[in-house]
């Protein structure tokens, strides 16, 4: 348990070929070897050996393929036509006679005879015009594989008996594979190899289960029982997702299952007021690949980008490029009109391969963010060098997390102006007038936020934090998690003093932790006068239908109500009937 | 005997894998030897990697040439397939 908290978490980005999240244990169905095997044949004895042995594997090749028509030839729904194209091109003569010409005339073994005639017909196949036919190489590649696993004489795991639930990891599934699959034990699909309109993706979009493809050495990456996450949406996958991330996919995962078709149609639309007030929505987002998904679900900018991933996805730091590259695609993105980009919010341990110092600290208390940062500024600098960077090609923001006090955030602008110093002695170009904020997420911050708003130019709440460290549970212990409640008075009272301080001074306050993506709480934000709500996209377009669907009047008056309440619990309910009155087929009473 | 006849394919997708197998499957019941063309390549119409290799697309013209005692009966045939466009719409 402990030695599988503990690896290493990675993503891998490839296409989404089906839409959802899932999470789940991973099936690696692999049965064969990258090398395909090379050596020459010293005797004809040896060649005609080999032939033979060729044609056995051929023999047992059909022999699967006639078990699998077999099994499946009850079956509704599935056209076995596929199959015979199959059993037709094992059985090909010129398939056949070219493999064994290979192994005679250049007397090498089988496996390598097969390789070339296979990459002949890839090339015939590649320079079809026509897309469709194009793709028929996926058959003859399938046959292939299926020679070869009979010529290794591995047997293959039966994926037909697969009896728990698993995310199906494999360089490519064929169409025998799928067959065999009892799609009910199939949570997800991950390949190395195919498109949109390849047969895994087709499948998993007739079942409604998450797929990515194209996902470079996912099967040397991941093993059978590993935890991984399909984001079909994203199109990403992420393997050993650490105890945050995995939360964090959760609530994807929550947002993603109540999204209707219907409110994609109006998410690009802006989340203004009946009464004409406009509030800004951003995305929240940790790998570029989310971008495209982020925009199509209806986001204005992207509100907090977690940086977090460029470190902890490398065996070494990151470079000044690597951050460079990563940031520029954001700020670059014609989709995206501002970049809030958070620097490193962790802390040092998770640069430590031991593992026992992670175990002794208190992470959430510990040397972290903004503190590790300035402790460690040589490391800081190479990452607001890069942010400066590419706050010359478009809208950046930079954003400082884990704020305590006034010193700490001074301390932080001196080391960005000297990094801008440096810069433009450098003759690089930058955003001299990047707005720089902080997240306000440590108590003290708000009791501080009068001060710490003539230091910036924008606050935004995290209130997973805030929440955390105010109410002072720890979300990870499950015997006061039923303590966290972002509707409890304090919290308002907290986020309210907040956006007063903010207001006062002339600055935005955004919002930016899972409370902003709730849309149940929609009002009562709007109520509090935040500027910006930054969520993760698939909240996107249901919060905006509430806010399109409200008035800033009526949304200042449920939150002055809701205020008098003395406890979460009466707020929470006050505030559930009134969303189910005003919004019915928003928040049915069934989802209670 | 020797039989020949040039056809234009008017199914959707042309000679896709179904459509394919479906041509080995009457071609194989055949003695005759069967041949086709299409733009000066000439494969055998009993193999299925010699059809999807011709690529033919939608509305692409072949000719078919049938060699032996049932030369007649297996162009019918063919001919039968590709006109009823393989089963398709």
């Amino acid at each position: 348990m402990v030695t599988n908290e503990m690896k290493k978490t990675s993503v891998l980005a490839g296409i989404g070929v089906s839409p959802g999240i899932i999470s789940g244990k991973a099936y690696l169905f692999n049965c064969l070897d990258f090398q395909t095997p090379y050596y020459k044949l010293k005797t004809n004895t040896l060649v005609s050996n080999e032939v033979k042995r060729f044609k056995k594997a051929l023999k047992g090749s059909g022999q699967e393929l006639l078990d699998i028509k077999e099994k499946i030839s009850n079956r509704e729904g599935i056209d076995p036509i596929f199959l015979d194209v199959h059993i037709m091109i094992l059985k090909d003569k010129m398939f056949v006679r070219e493999t064994v010409e290979n192994i005679r005339e250049q007397r090498v073994n089988a496996e390598w005879a097969l390789k070339l005639t296979l990459s002949k017909y890839r090339e015939i196949f590649r320079k079809m015009e026509d897309e469709y036919l194009k793709e028929r190489i996926n058959d003859v590649e399938y046959v292939g594989d299926r020679i070869l696993r009979n010529l290794s004489g591995k047997t293959c795991e039966n994926i037909s008996e697969i009896d728990e639930e698993v995310i199906i990891i494999a360089r490519d599934l064929s169409p025998a594979d799928t067959v065999q699959i009892n799609v009910e034990k199939v949570l997800g699909f991950a390949t190395e190899i195919g498109g949109k309109t390849s047969h895994t993706a087709i499948i998993a979009r007739s079942i409604e289960i998450p797929a990515v493809v194209g996902l470079e050495n996912i099967t040397n990456e991941v093993q059978t029982g590993d935890r991984v996450i399909v984001d079909g949406t994203a199109g990403v996958v992420i393997i050993h997702p650490d105890p945050e991330i995995l939360r964090r996919y959760e609530d994807k995962k929550k947002h993603y299952e109540v999204m209707a078709e219907d409110l994609i149609k109006d998410a690009g639309l802006p989340a203004i007021t009946m009464d004409n007030h406009r509030i800004d929505i951003g995305a929240n987002i940790e790998f570029i690949e989310e971008i495209p998904s982020a925009v199509s679900h209806g986001t204005d900018g992207v509100g907090l980008y977690r940086t977090e991933f460029i470190y902890i996805n490398k065996e070494q730091l990151p470079t000044e490029e690597e951050h460079f590259s990563s940031y520029k695609r954001v700020v670059d993105d014609d989709g995206v009109k501002w970049a809030t980009i958070r620097t490193f919010d962790l802390g040092g341990d998770k640069f430590v391969s031991d593992p026992r110092l992670a175990e002794e600290m208190n992470p959430a208390m510990g040397l972290r963010g903004i503190r590790f940062c300035l402790h460690e500024v040589e490391l800081f600098k190479v990452q607001l060098r890069a942010i400066l960077r590419a706050s010359a090609y478009g809208n950046t923001k930079i954003l400082f997390p884990m704020i305590s006090g006034v010193a700490e955030i001074q301390e932080a602008k001196k080391i960005l102006r000297e990094v801008k110093h440096d810069l433009s002695a450098e003759g690089i170009p930058i955003d001299e007038n990047i707005e720089i904020g902080i997240m306000i997420e440590v108590p003290s911050a708000v009791m501080m936020a009068d001060k710490l708003a003539e230091e910036v130019d924008f606050f935004s709440i995290g209130t997973n934090d805030l929440i955390q460290y105010s109410l002072a549970i720890d979300r990870v212990n499950e015997r006061v998690t039923y303590l966290y409640e972002p509707l409890h008075p304090a919290i308002l009272r907290l986020i309210k003093q907040v956006v007063e301080a903010g207001h006062n001074a002339g600055i935005k306050v955004a919002m930016c932790g899972e409370m902003a993506g709730e849309s149940a709480y929609s009002m009562i934000l709007l109520g509090l006068g935040l500027d910006e709500l930054s969520m993760t996209p698939l909240a996107i377009p249901r919060v905006k239908k509430i806010i399109r669907g409200s008035t800033l009047k009526e949304s200042r008056e449920l939150l002055d109500r809701a205020m008098t309440f003395p406890t979460f619990r009466e707020i929470e309910e006050y505030v559930r009937r009134y969303m189910i009155k005003r919004f019915p087929d928003d928040f049915p009473l069934s989802d209670q | 005997m020797k039989e020949t006849k040039t056809f234009v394919l008017k199914n959707e997708l042309g000679l896709h894998a179904r459509a394919a197998a479906m041509i080995v499957n009457v071609a194989t019941k055949y003695k005759s030897k069967i041949l086709f063309e299409r733009d000066g390549n000439e494969i055998n119409g009993k193999s299925i990697l010699g059809i999807l290799t011709l690529a033919c697309p939608k509305g692409c013209s072949i000719m078919v040439t049938a060699e032996g005692e049932d030369a007649r009966d297996a162009i019918e045939e063919l001919e039968i397939l590709i006109d009823d466009k393989f089963g398709e719409d």
